[in-house]
């Protein structure tokens, strides 16, 4: 049992009880204050930017030290597993090799087959070449948003905006970036929408992020549900910033209209991400030659 | 020359700068909890920030003023990242709330202790998801459900290490039992 407290009732003294009246003065303008700061962040989600840059900054360091430690137990952890399992999974590789070896063999024929049409057809593949490659090294896990911290920035010529991925599959976006640390929007928040096709057959279907790990693949023509478990799903560069042809995700399940996918890059075993120049949809077509002065 | 004797005791003024500084350096200490390397897939991390201000407001009411939620939540929004402005009105918001419920108390124990803490937990989080939902990210209120059990679940052991770092703040030298 704790005792009543008196300090907050200050009794005669007209000193004690003005200093109480003001601090809750200064409470109340303060919550004021701090509404205005939340619609602010309503009407521009990007404000303040170079104070919560400088705030990222000075804190990736931080996150960047410990990074290596947590990967360190994660690869502990599946490593158990991997053993427990053992030898079903190595009669399992061995067949999945044998398999891969074929379609390896059947690949390497279409992109000579491919190298050999482009050729033909004179178009420039324009591959983007990387602004950065750095480590991610933490998230917010409070929030419910879903945002990664990178640790480059604005030094490294990551600017808000430029796509990021990893050599597994798209990670997300830029969305605020200081001079040394950046935050990416996951795929996976629920303010993410990523124009997406199914590898198999190509259906084109938004990709948003649900928040819990997972994202809704929603088909975009009218119809029964195109997909299936265990299907992938690429970006189809559609409307530009994403890169075509970029895996997204792993359909785990139908739901109604629907189907909820698993991102093919797993962003807590993500370690190095690379920000690329945002895709800008069809190349331009050369200027012809006649129109020059 | 001669030097009064050492006491093992800290100098009054040391003691009085560790009393202000600790509450406040544990609070941000919490709230920087979120830059730990740990990249997750849901709002799963209890907003320690937010527990060890509650701690030490339960523990020491006296201690602070009401508007401490202000330059505090401020610090947690630029750790956790969350839209500025958030936690300030939050934090501050659910100061004054338990102000107000603690002139209806007459005596406090420990489990309307842990109510009123977990009610100003579910008010904090509840408020901070929707102010994110409002700038920009829809999310299933569901999602925060299990972030709002865990840090109820965290205060009793926020409240114990409060209660510690308590006595470490005031202690004036070491007392001996024997």
């Amino acid at each position: 049992m704790k005792a009543p407290t008196r300090n907050r009732r200050p009794g005669f003294s007209r000193r004690a009880q003005y200093g109480l009246f003001l601090s809750y003065v200064v409470a109340v303008t303060g919550i004021l204050v701090g509404l205005g700061l939340v619609i602010v962040a309503h009407v521009d989600p990007l404000g303040f930017a170079a104070i919560r840059g400088a705030a990222l900054d000075v804190t990736a360091p931080v996150s960047s030290l410990g990074r290596g430690v947590v990967n360190g137990a994660v690869s502990v952890v599946d490593g158990i597993g991997a053993y427990i399992q053992a030898g079903s999974k190595n009669a399992a590789m061995a067949r999945e090799l044998d398999a891969d070896r074929r379609a390896l063999v059947h690949a390497r024929i279409l992109s000579l087959e491919n190298a050999r049409l482009r050729r033909m057809l004179h178009l420039v593949h324009d591959s983007p070449a990387p602004i950065a490659v750095a480590r991610i090294i933490g998230s917010t896990g409070t929030s419910s948003r879903r945002l990664a911290t990178l640790a480059a920035g604005t030094e490294d010529g990551v600017r808000p905006g430029l796509p990021v991925r990893s050599p597994e599959g798209l990670v997300g976006r830029v969305i605020l970036s200081g001079l040394t640390a950046s935050r990416v929007l996951l795929i996976t928040d629920n303010a993410s929408v990523v124009p997406v096709r199914l590898a198999r057959g190509g259906m084109p279907a938004l990709a948003a992020g649900r928040g819990d790990g997972s994202v809704e693949i929603r088909p975009l023509g009218a119809g029964n549900n195109p997909f299936h478990r265990g299907d992938i799903v690429l970006t189809s560069g559609t409307g530009g910033l994403y890169p075509p042809d970029v895996p997204v995700a792993v359909v785990l399940k139908r739901d109604g209209d629907v189907a909820i996918g698993w991102p093919l890059a797993d962003p807590t075993r993500l370690d190095y991400a690379i920000v690329e120049k945002a895709y800008s949809g069809l190349p331009t077509p050369a200027p012809a030659a006649h129109a020059k002065p | 020359m001669t030097r009064p004797p050492r006491s093992s005791a800290p100098p009054t003024r040391a003691i009085e700068v560790r009393a202000r500084v600790v509450p406040i350096a544990t609070t941000i200490a919490g709230s920087a909890t979120a830059l730990l390397p740990i990249v997750v897939l849901s709002p799963a991390w209890p907003p320690f920030g937010l527990l060890m201000l509650l701690g030490w407001r339960l523990l020491r009411p006296e201690m602070w003023p009401a508007w401490i939620g202000l330059p505090l939540g401020l610090a947690d929004d630029l750790l956790t990242g969350q839209p500025l402005g958030s936690g300030m009105v939050l934090w501050t918001l659910c100061l004054l709330m338990i102000d107000l419920l603690e002139v209806r108390l007459l005596w406090r124990d420990y489990w309307q202790e842990w109510l009123l803490a977990s009610l100003a937990i579910a008010v904090v989080i509840l408020g901070g998801w929707a102010i994110a939902d409002w700038t920009g990210g829809r999310a299933s209120v569901v999602l925060v459900l299990p972030q709002i059990l865990v840090s109820i679940l965290f205060m009793p052991l926020i409240g114990r290490l409060c209660a510690m770092l308590d006595r470490w703040r005031l202690a004036t030298g070491k007392i001996r039992s024997d």
